[in-house]
């Protein structure tokens, strides 16, 4: 589950205040969705199992923008749910930079810290380096050549990691706008 | 020092370091502190304060406010004369370029700490020759700079900045001149030897393939260290 997780995603845009499931698509479609925009059938599916975990509540009552009157508000239970989501860094593989991008927009989104998220991850990805570099150091040509594969798609990570870092201010400008 | 049961206290350490120039503020208040033996990567941006860092553990720069203690002795405070002493006595130094005395052989750039710290001539070659010879450099020791390979300098460099014991390396991007492989060979030679003898090392680098080769690794922002690092255990192999 390094792939970008959907439903923690919506959990995260409920986190910054209630609102409908129009606007939760529309939503995430201009964050995270323009090669993947979501299906309104994904959004309901996917806010009913958060309702049933527990981790947002039905409101009702009130329209919104759209045409649907359901309106969700994120549980306690739901934003430590999220925190924990956000807080804990992925183990390092060539598809984590989606959930890893839709991490740092979560944060910037609820005003949390996001450069610490960047930091843990950046701390799992070196901790996996210095196991490679060890394993390496011991091996044969060939364990040493398929350890360099490994150690420069981590360093790729390792470098949008570093980028994102420096471009925090830019990226929450952009998605609080 | 490097004893087991002294291995909590440590060999260097840094309380709220701070160091401007002129209005650019450099360290904003460092808290560190290093193990005996360890090898730590201070990484961070250009610009960010790390080579601001290592002068001041090095003694080379004093800070503004905090202190840098080596071995339980406050070092920032020392005057110029000692400090430089200490430099010569229990650091060593590794750079990114352009360090071999040019008109100098590889063996007798060797030498240069040994002569400087009282050995005769004789017993320095002999132990400058050992050094060069552990690094693979045994029939390189006649030739000038100019005539060895980047990775051979390199090595001679490193050879130089150990001959003497230090307790501590500095080396600040050592292989930042040279390609992957050659980079690697240097890297590998350089730490094989230091953990072998236990010698405590500060590699300042921005490349995270140097840096796996460290213990651990703290990350150095906008003159703090960033949070996610913050701490002196922040754990090695966790």
């Amino acid at each position: 589950m390094t792939d970008m997780n959907t439903s923690t995603t919506l959990l995260g845009l409920l986190g910054t205040g209630p609102s409908y499931g129009y606007d939760l698509k529309q939503d995430y479609d201009r964050l995270f969705g323009s090669k993947r925009a979501l299906a309104y059938g994904q959004v309901y599916a996917t806010l009913a199992r958060l309702v049933k975990a527990g981790y947002i509540l039905l409101l009702g009552g009130e329209a919104g923008a759209g045409p649907d009157r359901k309106r969700y508000e994120i549980t306690p239970q739901g934003r430590t749910h999220l925190e924990t989501w956000m807080f804990t860094p992925d183990v390092p593989s060539e598809a984590l930079q989606s959930n890893l991008f839709a991490k740092t927009v979560i944060a910037l989104l609820l005003d949390d810290d996001a450069e610490r998220l960047l930091d843990l991850q950046r701390r799992q990805h070196m901790a996996r380096m210095r196991e490679l570099t060890k394993e390496k150091q011991a091996g044969e040509i060939g364990t040493v050549l398929l350890c360099d594969h490994a150690l420069f798609h981590i360093e790729a990570d390792l470098r949008w990691i570093e980028l994102t870092a420096a471009r925090l201010g830019e990226l929450r400008t952009a998605v609080t706008a | 020092m490097s004893d087991a049961t002294n291995r909590r206290t440590p060999v260097l350490a840094t309380r709220d370091l701070q160091k401007s120039f002129g209005l650019t503020e450099a360290l904003r208040g460092v808290d560190l502190a290093i193990s005996p033996g360890e090898v730590v990567a201070v990484m961070g941006p250009s610009g960010s304060g790390k080579s601001t860092l290592l002068h001041c553990l090095a003694g080379v720069l004093t800070p503004d406010q905090g202190e840098v203690t080596f071995d339980g002795q406050v070092i920032s405070a020392l005057p110029e004369r000692d400090r430089s002493r200490l430099r010569l006595k229990a650091f060593g130094f590794v750079f990114q370029f352009g360090q071999l005395l040019p008109d100098l052989s590889a063996l007798d750039n060797v030498t240069i700490p040994l002569l400087l710290g009282g050995t005769k001539r004789a017993p320095a070659l002999k132990q400058a020759a050992e050094w060069l010879d552990r690094f693979g450099l045994a029939d390189k020791g006649d030739k000038l700079p100019t005539q060895l390979s980047g990775g051979e300098a390199q090595r001679v460099a490193v050879a130089r900045a150990l001959v003497t014991h230090p307790a501590v390396l500095f080396a600040d991007e050592p292989t930042g001149s040279l390609d992957s492989l050659a980079g690697e060979q240097v890297l590998a030679a350089m730490l094989g030897e230091v953990r072998e003898g236990g010698t405590t090392v500060i590699l300042v680098t921005h490349d995270p393939r140097t840096a796996a080769y460290a213990d651990r690794e703290v990350i150095v922002r906008d003159g703090r260290l960033s949070p996610g690092y913050r701490g002196a255990d922040q754990g090695a192999d966790a």
